[in-house]
C-alpha cells in the first residue's frame, strides 16, 4: 500500500485548496471560475476516493491505513500526532460527503446564480467539506474534535449567510450555542479518555485489549459525554432546536450540512468508538431510547407544519433518531447505511424543495402551493422518489435500511420496535402529505401558480442523480441473510472489521415477518393521506377541529423553544444583566471612577493652596524653615 | 569678654525681626529693607566667627554676602519698578492673579 | 568697656530693625535701615574688622539704602500703607516670628561659649591675601555675579520701545 500512503492528506487538500482560491480570488475567477473551482475540487476529493473502494471490495479484510504527517503536539507525556486514519468506515464517510456534496456543488451553481456573494458561498462550502473530512479521516479524538469544531464554525457561517436577515443571524448563533452545549459534553468525554487511557489515538483506545482493562463505570461515563456531544451535532433530544431554525441558510446549505454531513458526524462518531459503547449497555440503552424518542417526537411535530423546509428538517431530526436507534442497538452498521441512503433521499428532497422555492420566488409556505406537478415535472418526479424512500415505499433505499434497524432493536426491545414502526407509518404519513399538498391537486394560489417554472439544469440534473441514488441505494446492504446469501449485505461485510457484527436471537421467520410489516406500511400510510389530503378533501380540517388541542401543541412544536426560552435563555440573560449592574457598573465602574474622582478632590483641595498671594506663600517658606529648626533642636 | 553667644542672640534677633517684616509688611520695597535685614544678620554672624575662631574665611563671605545684596537689591528694585508701571501699585497683595 | 560699647550699638541697631519693620512711610522705613546699618558697622569695628566696616558704609549704607531712597522717591508711591486686610496674615507672622527667635536662642545659647581670640587681625593686607589667594575663585564669580546684576537691572529697568 505504499503507493497510498499521503492519499487521505490529498483528500483533504483538494478542498483546502477550494478554500484558498475562491477565498482570495473568487472575485478575479468570477461566477465561471467559482463555479469550476468550487465544485471541481470536491469532485477531485471524490475521484480520488474510489481507488481504494476498488481495492476494498476486491479483497475485503483488514483495511487499516493510518497515514502520519507530522508529530503534531508533544508535551511532556502528552503526544498527539497528526494522523489520518483510512479504513472501511472513513472511506464510507469520505465517499458520501464528497459524492453527495459534489452534486449539492453543482446545483448551488444554479441555485445561487443571483447571490452576490457567489464566491464566499463556495469558500465556505468547500471550507465545510474540508472540516468534515478532517472529522471522518482524523486518526486521534483530539483531530476530531477540531473537525468537529470547525464544522460547527461553518455551519453557523453558513446559516447566518444571508446575515442582513435578523433571523438568518439569530439561527445561526442559536446552533452554535446549542452546539456549544453538546460540545462542552464532548470535550468532557475527550478529557476524560484522555486521563483514562492516557493518549488520544483511536489505535490506543479503540481495541478490546485496552478498553477492558477499564472499569466499567469510567466507559459509561465516557460514552454518555461522548453522546452528549452526538445530541448536540446531530439535533436529538433535547438539543435538537437549532435545526428547525437553520433553515434560514440558503437550501443547499440545508442539504448538505444539516441533512447529509454534518448532522450524521454523531452517529459516525459513535460508529467509530463502538468499541465503548459496546461495552456499556446502560449508555448504548440511552442512545438508543434517545433515538427512538427523538424519531417519533419529530415525527408528530412534522406531521402539522406548513413550512416546506421545516417538514423536512424534523424529519431529518427524526430520521437522525433512526439512526441512533441503529447505533443504539448495536447495530453500527445498519446505522451507517441508513446514514448513506438518508444522504441520498433527504438531500434530494432539500434540493427538490430549494427548485420549489426557486419557482415559487422564495415561497415556502406549502398552504400557498398545489398542483405543481403540471409544470415542474423533473422536480415532482425526482421529488416524489425521495418522498417514497424516505416513507420507505418497498424496494427503495429507505426501505432497507430502515427495516435493518427496526429489525435489530426488535432483537433487542419490542418496546423500542414498536415505537419505531410507529414512527415510521407518522413518516410515511407526512412525506405522502407533502405529496399531496405541494404537487397534487389544484394551485392554491393562482397568482404565484402563474410564475412557476422548472428550474434549470444545473439544479435538475442533480436531483436526477440523486433520485437514482435513492432507488437503487438499497443494493448497497440488501438483507441477504434472508436467502442464505450473506455477500448481499455489502456494508455490513466492508464494515464488519470495523464494528463489529451484531446479535440476532431471532430466526429468519420473524424477520421476514417484520420486513412484510415494514413494507406494507407506506402502502397503509399512501391509502391514509390520499384519504386525507386528496383531492376536494377538508378532513384535515376537521380533524384539526376536533382536537384541537393536540393541533396546537404539535404546530407549536410541543413549546420547546419557548420553554427554553423561559428556562434557560432568560435566566441567564437576566443573570448577564445582574451582573453587568452589580459588579459592572456598580462594582468596577464606580471603583475607577472613585479613584478618578479621588484624584480630582485631592487636586480641588491642593489647588486652593496656590492663593496668588506672596505673603502665604513666605509665610509657607518660614513655616517650613521653623519645623526644620524645631525638628533639628528636639532630636 | 564677651562671648561669641552674645553677637549670635543679636544676630538671631535681628534675623527674626526682619523675618516677621517680610511676613507681616505689604509695601514690595520694605520688603527688601527687611530682606537686607536678614542678610545684614548673617553678616554679623560670620564676622563674629571670624574673629572668636581666628580665621579670614569669615571676612571674606561677608564680603561676597554684600556683593549679592547689592547685586540683589538692585534687580529686585528693578523688578518693583517695572511691575509699577504695569499696574501702578507697589503692594504686593495686588499682584495675586497666579493663582487657581 | 567692651561690654558697654556692645550693648550700645546692640540696641541701637535693634531700633534701627523695629524701625524698618514698624515704620508707616516707607522713607521712614529706608532711613531706619540706614540707621540699622550704621550700628552694624560699629560692631565690626569692634569686632576687629575695620575693613569690614568701611564697606559696610560705603556699600551698604552709600550705595543700597541710596538705592532704595531713589526708588521710593521716583516711583511716588503712596506713603501710606492701606489698612491691613488680612489680619490672619499678621498675627501667623508674628507667632512664626517667635516661634523661630526660640529656637535660634536656643541653638546660640546651647552653642560652646568660645572666649575673644588673643591675636589681632585687623589687618587689611590680611583680608586681602585671603581674598586673592584662598577665594580667588569665589571672588571671580562674585564679580561675575555683579555683573549678571546689572544686566538685570537695566533689563528690567528700561521701558518698552513705543510702536
Amino acid at each position: 500500500m505504499g503507493s497510498f500512503d499521503r492519499l487521505p492528506w490529498l483528500l483533504l487538500l483538494f478542498p483546502l485548496l477550494g478554500v484558498i482560491i475562491n477565498g482570495f480570488f473568487g472575485r478575479r475567477l468570477g461566477r465561471k471560475g467559482v463555479s469550476l473551482v468550487g465544485p471541481g475540487m470536491v469532485l477531485l476529493s471524490f475521484l480520488l476516493a474510489l481507488p481504494p473502494l476498488l481495492g476494498l471490495i476486491q479483497s475485503p479484510g483488514e483495511f487499516e491505513l493510518h497515514s502520519r504527517l507530522f508529530t503534531w503536539i508533544a508535551v511532556g507525556k502528552f503526544e498527539v500526532e497528526a494522523s489520518l486514519l483510512l479504513d472501511p468506515l472513513s472511506l464510507v464517510m469520505v465517499l458520501v460527503v464528497t459524492g453527495v456534496g459534489f452534486l449539492i456543488h453543482v446545483y448551488s451553481t444554479g441555485y445561487m446564480a443571483e447571490d452576490a456573494r457567489f464566491a464566499r458561498f463556495f469558500t465556505l462550502l468547500n471550507l465545510f467539506v474540508f472540516s468534515m473530512l478532517t472529522l471522518v479521516l482524523a486518526d486521534n479524538f483530539l483531530l476530531l474534535y477540531v473537525g468537529w469544531e470547525l464544522v460547527g464554525f461553518c455551519s453557523y457561517m453558513l446559516i447566518g449567510f444571508w446575515f442582513e436577515k435578523p433571523s438568518a443571524a439569530d439561527a445561526g448563533k442559536k446552533a452554535f450555542l446549542v452546539n456549544r452545549v453538546g460540545d462542552f459534553g464532548f470535550a468532557l468525554g475527550v478529557l476524560l479518555i484522555l486521563v483514562t487511557f492516557g493518549s488520544l489515538a483511536f489505535a490506543d483506545v479503540l481495541n478490546a485489549e485496552a478498553v477492558a482493562a477499564i472499569a466499567p463505570g469510567t466507559i459509561t461515563a465516557i460514552t454518555l459525554l461522548l453522546f452528549v456531544g452526538a445530541v448536540g451535532k446531530s439535533a436529538q433530544i433535547p438539543l435538537y432546536v437549532w435545526l428547525p431554525d437553520a433553515m434560514e441558510g440558503p437550501t443547499p446549505v440545508s442539504a448538505l450540512i444539516h441533512a447529509a454531513t454534518m448532522v450524521t458526524a454523531g452517529v459516525y462518531m459513535i460508529a467509530r468508538t463502538n468499541v465503548l459503547f459496546h461495552t456499556s449497555p446502560t449508555a448504548s440503552g440511552v442512545v438508543a431510547w434517545i433515538g427512538v424518542l427523538t424519531a417519533f417526537f419529530a415525527a408528530t411535530i412534522a406531521l402539522v407544519q406548513t413550512d416546506l423546509k421545516r417538514i423536512l428538517a424534523y424529519s431529518t431530526v427524526s430520521q437522525l433518531g433512526y439512526m441512533m436507534l441503529g447505533v443504539g442497538v448495536g447495530g453500527y452498521a445498519a446505522g451507517i447505511f441508513h446514514l448513506t441512503t438518508h444522504a441520498f433521499f433527504k438531500a434530494l428532497l432539500f434540493l427538490g424543495a430549494g427548485s420549489v422555492m426557486h419557482a415559487l420566488a422564495g415561497e415556502l409556505n406549502i398552504l400557498k402551493m398545489g398542483g405543481l406537478r403540471q409544470k415542474m415535472p423533473t422536480t415532482y418526479r425526482t421529488f416524489l422518489w425521495g418522498a417514497m424512500a424516505l416513507a420507505g415505499f418497498p424496494l427503495l433505499s429507505g426501505f432497507f435500511s430502515k427495516d435493518e434497524i427496526l429489525w435489530l432493536a426488535a432483537n433487542r426491545s419490542w418496546l423500542l420496535w414498536g415505537v419505531g414502526i410507529a414512527t415510521a407509518f407518522l413518516t410515511a404519513l407526512y412525506a405522502f402529505r407533502m405529496i399531496f399538498i405541494v404537487f397534487l391537486g389544484h394551485p392554491r394560489d393562482k397568482k404565484l401558480f402563474n410564475h412557476v417554472h422548472e428550474s434549470p439544469r444545473a439544479m435538475t440534473m442533480p436531483l436526477r442523480v440523486l433520485a437514482v441514488l435513492a432507488v437503487i441505494g438499497g443494493l448497497l446492504n440488501l438483507p441477504g441473510e434472508l436467502i442464505g446469501v450473506e455477500r448481499l449485505g455489502l456494508i455490513n461485510n466492508l464494515l464488519e472489521h470495523a464494528l463489529g457484527h451484531p446479535h440476532t436471537h431471532m430466526g429468519r421467520g420473524p424477520q421476514w415477518v417484520l420486513l412484510v410489516m415494514s413494507g406494507l406500511l407506506p402502502l397503509v400510510a399512501l391509502v391514509l393521506a390520499q384519504s386525507l389530503w386528496g383531492i376536494r378533501s377538508d378532513r384535515p380540517q376537521q380533524l384539526s377541529q376536533r382536537y384541537i388541542w393536540l393541533y396546537n401543541l404539535l404546530v407549536n412544536k410541543y413549546y420547546v423553544d419557548e420553554l427554553y426560552m423561559a428556562v434557560v435563555v432568560n435566566p441567564l440573560r437576566r443573570l448577564g444583566d445582574f451582573f453587568a449592574e452589580s459588579t459592572d457598573r456598580q462594582g468596577i465602574d464606580k471603583a475607577v471612577n472613585g479613584v478618578a474622582s479621588l484624584m480630582s478632590c485631592l487636586g480641588e483641595g491642593a489647588r486652593r493652596l496656590q492663593t496668588g498671594y506672596i505673603r502665604n506663600y513666605s509665610l509657607g517658606i518660614v513655616l517650613g524653615v521653623v519645623v526644620v529648626i524645631g525638628y533639628l533642636i528636639l532630636r | 569678654m564677651i562671648s561669641s553667644s552674645l553677637y549670635l542672640i543679636l544676630s538671631a534677633i535681628l534675623f527674626t525681626i526682619g523675618v516677621v517684616g517680610v511676613l507681616t509688611r505689604r509695601n514690595a520695597i520694605v520688603i527688601l529693607m527687611c530682606i537686607e535685614l536678614m542678610l545684614n544678620s548673617v553678616n554679623l554672624t560670620f564676622v563674629a566667627f571670624s574673629r572668636y575662631l581666628v580665621s579670614m574665611t569669615g571676612q571674606v563671605f561677608v564680603l561676597m554676602t554684600v556683593a549679592v545684596a547689592a547685586a540683589e537689591v538692585a534687580v529686585g528694585l528693578g523688578l518693583i519698578i517695572a511691575l509699577y508701571r504695569q499696574k501702578k501699585t507697589a503692594d504686593i497683595d495686588d499682584v495675586n492673579i497666579l493663582k487657581w | 568697656m567692651e561690654i558697654v560699647l556692645f550693648f550700645l550699638f546692640a540696641a541701637i541697631a535693634v531700633a534701627g530693625a523695629l524701625g524698618v519693620v514698624l515704620a508707616r512711610q516707607s522713607d521712614h522705613s529706608a532711613l531706619f535701615l540706614l540707621l540699622n546699618f550704621v550700628a552694624l558697622a560699629a560692631i565690626y569695628v569692634t569686632l576687629n574688622a575695620p575693613f569690614l566696616a568701611a564697606v559696610q558704609v560705603i556699600v551698604y549704607a552709600g550705595a543700597i539704602v541710596v538705592m532704595f531712597l531713589f526708588v521710593v522717591i521716583m516711583l511716588n508711591v503712596a506713603h501710606r500703607e492701606r489698612p491691613e486686610t488680612k489680619p490672619a496674615q499678621r498675627y501667623a507672622g508674628l507667632l512664626l516670628g517667635a516661634l523661630l527667635l526660640v529656637g535660634l536662642i536656643y541653638v546660640a545659647a546651647s552653642n560652646p561659649q568660645l572666649p575673644p581670640a588673643l591675636t589681632r587681625t585687623d589687618n587689611v593686607a590680611d583680608v586681602g591675601e585671603a581674598l586673592f589667594a584662598e577665594h580667588l575663585l569665589p571672588f571671580e564669580l562674585a564679580g561675575l555675579l555683579l555683573l549678571i546684576g546689572v544686566v538685570g537691572a537695566v533689563v528690567l529697568g528700561k521701558r518698552k520701545l513705543e510702536d
